[in-house]
């Protein structure tokens, strides 16, 4: 397995406590960083030529590089890390809180330095509590030695909403709104928290920031697939394979490499139908397109997406329909409403896919479904509708036959054999209190 | 009064005060169970907000509940993930061993069972939230034993 960078030192055991961070060489960045002009810092992320790892893949020291000096603004800056990790398929944020939080909130340190802020906020899904009581742990031992300096540090909880990962939809949360998106611009770099400049970053960006410091920004550049992809990347494998877990590779392994050689590959004799690629937010991926590059340009140049990192195996017995119905159903369930396209846009997606499942609709429905997708695509504030619209549209376009295979048979041909087979969707769920238990 | 107290000690940390709902709302559910209007009213005094606009906020969250949930919780990640590795036997085993739909609670008001969306746990499927705490790679068989553990039998 080639060389850790985020999680190095954890490999085999979680560094949760200050001590052992420390001796694999924990906060020595952070010391060097401060020595440093705030501008270099920046010019060395600009030079590592880091990218956003939530999904956009923004280069990091561009977008640090945004957000105006104290001597131009006289607002305070604020830095927001994103750690609201909801994306189906993606668990990578989760393991570094679990195993490397103290590098975390080096990197929330260092990132403070850069852009000369004095506040942080760490925004968590609301569901992750372990990870929330392993965060705060570092975190208090990191202000108790002193650490922090004069900068602040708070976590904040989600309560239950994918949207709020979308980091207009954060910032309304953060404060104290429904998470509902933002139109953009203003960029948060110019108007984000309280209407301030505001960097924000996913959590393996900001852990990644003190190992770039430690390699150096042009040995990191080297790694990986540069020019556009450097560095390492903590792949998400589940699904139908042997080995899942997060692995940290460089980017520009093949999606093969890291199915069938990393992940063991599928299970059970069976072979690989689709891959979930870079989440659920993107096109599938085909079996003929596996040995493709992991990094941003090979993947772009088929039409795919690194995402979050997400690398989900479909394996041969799962019906399609019922794969793009259950990911719709989510989108339908996340979809915050304020945008009239996606709001209707992904309801009425769910309710075409149910027909096609049910065998009751037609050829042109499949066709209905295209135009919808096409009908959502930038035309909301944010990109929730557009995930969806895309990944159903993938699965309409590549898997044609088998959705056409629902219709002349009157229902789903694979029965009960697909695994997602009335598989059932918090959307279609209605609490009740006690008293109103009728069993 | 202390939970009032407690939700202004938490506004200090935030530049304004509002941005302290979502801990308030946790807190004011955490001592009630579930967000009965009464909480409401305490976190908007806490907060200087109005009840309904303390409502519109909650409302929005999967987590916070505006009706009465069961005491324990199980929540079985039903999205694809889990899915393609038999997360809805999972979920069935529950139903039955509850004799419940997803989304109720037991009569006794002891224990709601519901689906949720991707935990972030997809590398050891079933992801179950047992009172909010992860179990992993949780079998259809492991049902029994988990809502014992929660009746304490």
């Amino acid at each position: 397995m080639p060389e850790a960078l985020v999680l190095a030192g954890a490999e085999e055991h979680p560094l949760r406590d200050l001590t052992s961070y420390r001796a694999v060489g924990g906060y020595a960045q952070l010391e060097r960083a401060r020595a440093l002009e705030p501008q270099q810092v920046i010019a060395d992320l600009i030079e590592s030529n880091l990218r956003g790892r939530g999904g956009a893949f923004f280069p990091t020291g561009r977008k640090a590089s945004f957000i105006p000096t104290p001597d131009k603004i006289a607002k305070p800056v604020y830095i927001t890390v994103n750690a609201d990790e909801s994306e189906p398929g993606t668990f990578k944020d989760r393991e570094i809180m679990l195993r490397v939080p103290h590098r975390l909130v080096e990197g929330c340190l260092i990132a403070a330095h850069a852009i000369q802020s004095r506040s942080v906020f760490i925004y968590i899904r609301g569901e992750y509590s372990s990870e929330y009581d392993v965060l705060k742990a570092a975190l208090d031992e990191a202000r108790d030695a002193g650490l922090l300096g004069d900068v602040t540090i708070v976590i904040h909880r989600g309560a239950g909403a994918y949207i709020c990962g979308e980091e207009t939809a954060l910032l309304s949360s953060l404060e104290g709104e429904r998470g509902q998106p933002r139109s953009k611009p203003p960029f948060p770099a110019i108007a984000g928290l309280y209407a301030a400049p505001t960097l924000i970053n996913n959590v393996e960006t900001i852990t990644t920031i003190p190992k770039v410091l430690e390699v150096g920004a042009a040995a990191y550049a080297k790694i990986g697939a540069p020019p556009d992809s450097t560095g390492t990347r903590l792949f998400c494998l589940s699904g139908n394979v042997h080995r899942p877990g997060v692995y940290e590779l460089p980017h520009g392994v093949t999606a093969r490499h890291l199915i069938e050689d990393v992940g063991g590959g599928v299970p059970g004799g069976r072979s690989l139908k689709a891959v979930m690629m870079g989440g659920s937010s993107f096109p599938v991926m085909t079996p003929n397109d596996l040995d493709t590059a992991l990094d941003a340009n090979s993947l772009g140049q088929k039409g795919y997406f690194i995402g979050s990192g997400v690398v989900c195996v479909v394996d041969d017995r799962t019906c399609m329909v019922q794969f793009a119905l259950r990911v719709g159903q989510f989108y339908m369930h996340e979809s915050c409403g304020k945008c009239t396209p996606c709001r209707v846009g992904t309801r009425w997606l769910v309710q075409i896919l149910r027909a096609v499942e049910n065998g009751t609709a037609s050829e042109s429905d499949l066709d209905l479904a295209l135009d919808v997708c096409d009908r959502i695509i930038g035309k909301c504030l944010c990109v929730l509708g557009d995930s969806d619209a895309m990944i159903v549209a993938s699965c309409v376009t590549k898997f044609r036959d088998e959705f056409r295979a629902h219709l002349e048979h009157g229902g789903c041909p694979f029965g009960h054999d697909s695994s997602l087979d009335r598989l059932f969707a918090p959307v279609d769920q209605h609490h009740h209190a006690p008293h109103e238990v009728t069993v | 009064m202390t939970l009032i107290a407690d939700i202004r000690k938490i506004a200090k940390e935030y530049p304004s005060s509002t941005s302290a709902i979502l801990p308030a709302l946790r807190l004011a559910q955490e001592q009630y169970g579930w967000l009965p209007p009464e909480a409401i009213e305490e976190v908007g005094e806490a907060l200087d907000l109005t009840p309904a606009y303390c409502m519109s906020v909650a409302s929005f969250y999967d987590m916070l509940h505006l009706e009465p949930v069961g005491k324990h919780t199980i929540e079985v990640c039903t999205n694809v993930c889990c899915g393609l590795v038999n997360a809805q036997a999972v979920l069935e085993a529950f139903e039955l061993e509850l004799e419940l739909a997803p989304g109720e609670t037991t009569a006794d008001g002891e224990i709601t069972l519901r689906a949720v969306e991707c935990l972030g746990g997809c590398s050891t499927p079933t992801i179950v939230a047992v009172d909010r705490r992860y179990r992993q790679s949780v079998k259809p068989e492991d049902a029994p034993a988990i809502v014992r553990e929660l009746r304490g039998a």
